[in-house]
């Protein structure tokens, strides 16, 4: 297999996804699978071959950097899972994250 | 006599124009029609019934004022995975079920702006990913011609609703197929615009370098329409291209004698093309060489590597957007003994398995160690398939291939094997990655009845072109 069940745990806890030991193993076999079929692009010489990020050709969009009022506030606040006197209600960053 | 829900956009807007009916009894059927159908189809997760009413009630005021606009009163559906103002929108995944934008994308905007009426919300491959619609959240989407069959995706939703006459029109999102391709199996019509015609603001971002936002309609005349009204350049998004919007409503209905169309080889030599499908494909062909095109094959070599190209790129953007659903500023959070515990245990239960494997698959491919094998390659091949349509287009003015090399298949048969899935992307995906305008246009069906689309791909910003080939195909 192209990814291990070790290197998947560590990409799963990279990408912030809990998974339970099934799903550990599926993934690595269908992820294994992809990743092979990705070779195919070794066929291809893209020495000197620059790199596409994107298709537009715009360069440097810039717009001047103006203050303006947020009308939406009530609705953005009414869309937090957990509130408090109007603030939003987040775990601790530092606590028990020793491991990471 | 059709019934009003079965009507076009063009046909809606001369009835209401001329008071044959009122937007309200137009709105009214497409309702009725989607309460009678939903349950077997699924093709919508939301339906506003009472704000679409009301709206319909507004659009009728802005015609009797002689206010309207070309989409003014017209019932159109959107999928969950665009953002609509106060009418929730889920992406089709959990981690969203509760999320009711405070903005309208703005391509939604635009028309809503004009008294375009929201009927609710289509099904979708939850953020896009997907090409059967089976990696919903809110269950499968069924193919209104035959129910045992996908709809196709991402946006299978919006085509099986189009199809089936539960609305005028939709509004859909395509990164690499999910408008044509489901289009295709719906037997309607679906239009990828080239990337920077719309604006991409609101909707949900999933490959950010391909992502567009098109309409799906009963009619190719429908689409330049649609397209009239909602492209053009935004200060929100800053792809958004400066040309100028032109008339594509005019534009579509132009001759195409002595337009010179290629036949791309590679996508005709495909293996496991199907028989059926190449037959029609070639008669639309005949069709356009009996309307006077020049017809002449050509050749794009780096074909067969669009779909790990586009199986790198679009994964790698994906797993950084979704870094945002992470159950902290909205959406639905699941309780964790930490932070981290709490964004793992809601992504893990607010995603669908696809999006899990696909963000696992882009954190992998942009890993220190592996970005120049996967990425880095793959943003190089990229430019080989660009550069293929570039020099095919200082040949030909417009290309023609199938939309999907099969017709629907079954649900649940692509079930357990991914790439296979994957490869369902193989003639539509090469567009995107270049990022050409490319539509698909019903051109009949197979002996078991399922429809077949025909693809027709421009040059960039060559939308005209398309639109006016497109609209000579079998109708």
């Amino acid at each position: 297999m192209s990814i291990s069940i070790e290197e998947l745990k560590k990409i799963a806890q990279l990408a912030r996804i809990k998974l339970a030991p099934d799903e550990e193993k599926r993934y690595a076999e269908t992820i294994s699978v992809v990743l092979d079929y990705m070779k195919i692009l070794n066929e291809v010489d893209t020495s000197g071959v620059e790199q596409t990020s994107q298709v537009t050709g715009l360069e440097d969009v810039v717009r001047a950097d103006e203050s303006r009022d947020c009308k939406i506030i009530k609705e953005l606040l009414a869309q937090m899972p957990q509130m408090e006197n109007n603030e939003l209600v987040v775990p601790g960053v530092f606590e028990n994250q020793a491991d990471l | 006599m059709k019934n009003l829900n079965e009507l076009t956009i063009k046909e809606a807007g001369e009835g209401l124009k001329k008071k044959k009916f009122t937007s309200v009894e137009l709105t009214q059927a497409c309702l009725d029609r989607i309460k009678a159908r939903n349950k077997e189809i699924n093709a919508f997760i939301t339906v506003c019934e009472e704000s679409a009413l009301e709206e319909a009630k507004i659009a009728d005021g802005l015609i009797h004022q002689g206010k309207a606009g070309p989409l003014t009163g017209i019932p159109f559906a959107v999928k969950d995975a665009i953002c609509t103002a106060e009418v929730r929108s889920t992406a089709s995944a959990k981690i969203l079920d509760n999320y009711i934008p405070p903005f309208d994308a703005t391509v939604i905007g635009k028309i809503r702006s004009q008294g375009g009426v929201l009927l609710g919300k289509n099904n979708c491959d939850a953020f896009g990913h997907g090409a059967s619609n089976e990696n919903s959240m809110y269950g499968p989407v069924r193919n209104p011609h035959d129910l045992s069959k996908v709809a196709g995706g991402s946006s299978g939703g919006s085509a099986a609703a189009v199809a089936d006459n539960m609305c005028i029109y939709a509004i859909a999102e395509d990164t690499g197929g999910s408008i044509r391709q489901p289009a295709s199996f719906c037997g309607v019509t679906g239009f990828r615009p080239s990337y920077g015609r719309n604006s991409r603001y609101g909707i949900m971002p999933m490959g950010s370098s391909l992502d567009t936002v098109g309409p799906i309609t009963k009619t190719v005349y429908d689409s330049a329409l649609v397209m009239e009204q909602i492209a053009g350049n935004d200060r929100l998004d800053a792809t958004t291209v400066n040309d100028p919007v032109p008339s594509y409503s005019e534009e579509v209905e132009g001759k195409i004698k002595g337009m010179r169309i290629g036949i791309p080889k590679e996508y005709f030599e495909l293996e496991g093309l199907d028989e059926e499908v190449r037959k029609i494909t070639e008669q639309q062909i005949a069709k356009l060489k009996k309307l006077g095109c020049k017809i002449e094959e050509v050749s794009l070599p780096h074909t067969k590597y669009a779909i790990a190209v586009y199986y790198i790129i679009v994964p790698s953007e994906d797993s950084s957007n979704l870094g945002r659903m992470d159950g902290i500023r909205y959406g639905v959070r699941q309780k964790g003994k930490d932070l981290y515990d709490l964004y793992a245990s809601s992504r893990a239960t607010g995603f669908p398995e696809e999006v899990k494997r696909r963000i696992l698959i882009g954190t992998y491919a942009l890993s220190a160690g592996y970005y120049d094998a996967y990425y880095k390659k793959a943003q190089t091949v990229r430019t080989l398939i660009k550069k293929d349509f570039e020099n095919v287009f200082k040949k030909v003015d417009a290309l023609i291939t199938p939309t999907s090399p099969f017709p629907a298949f079954g649900i649940d048969e692509k079930k357990d094997n991914p790439l296979a899935l994957y490869m369902a992307d193989v003639m539509v995906s090469p567009a995107s990655i270049a990022g050409m305008p490319a539509l698909s246009v019903n051109c009949g069906k197979t002996a078991a009845g399922l429809p077949v689309g025909v693809q027709i791909i421009g040059p960039r910003l060559g939308e005209e072109a398309v639109l006016k080939i497109g609209d000579k195909l079998y109708s």
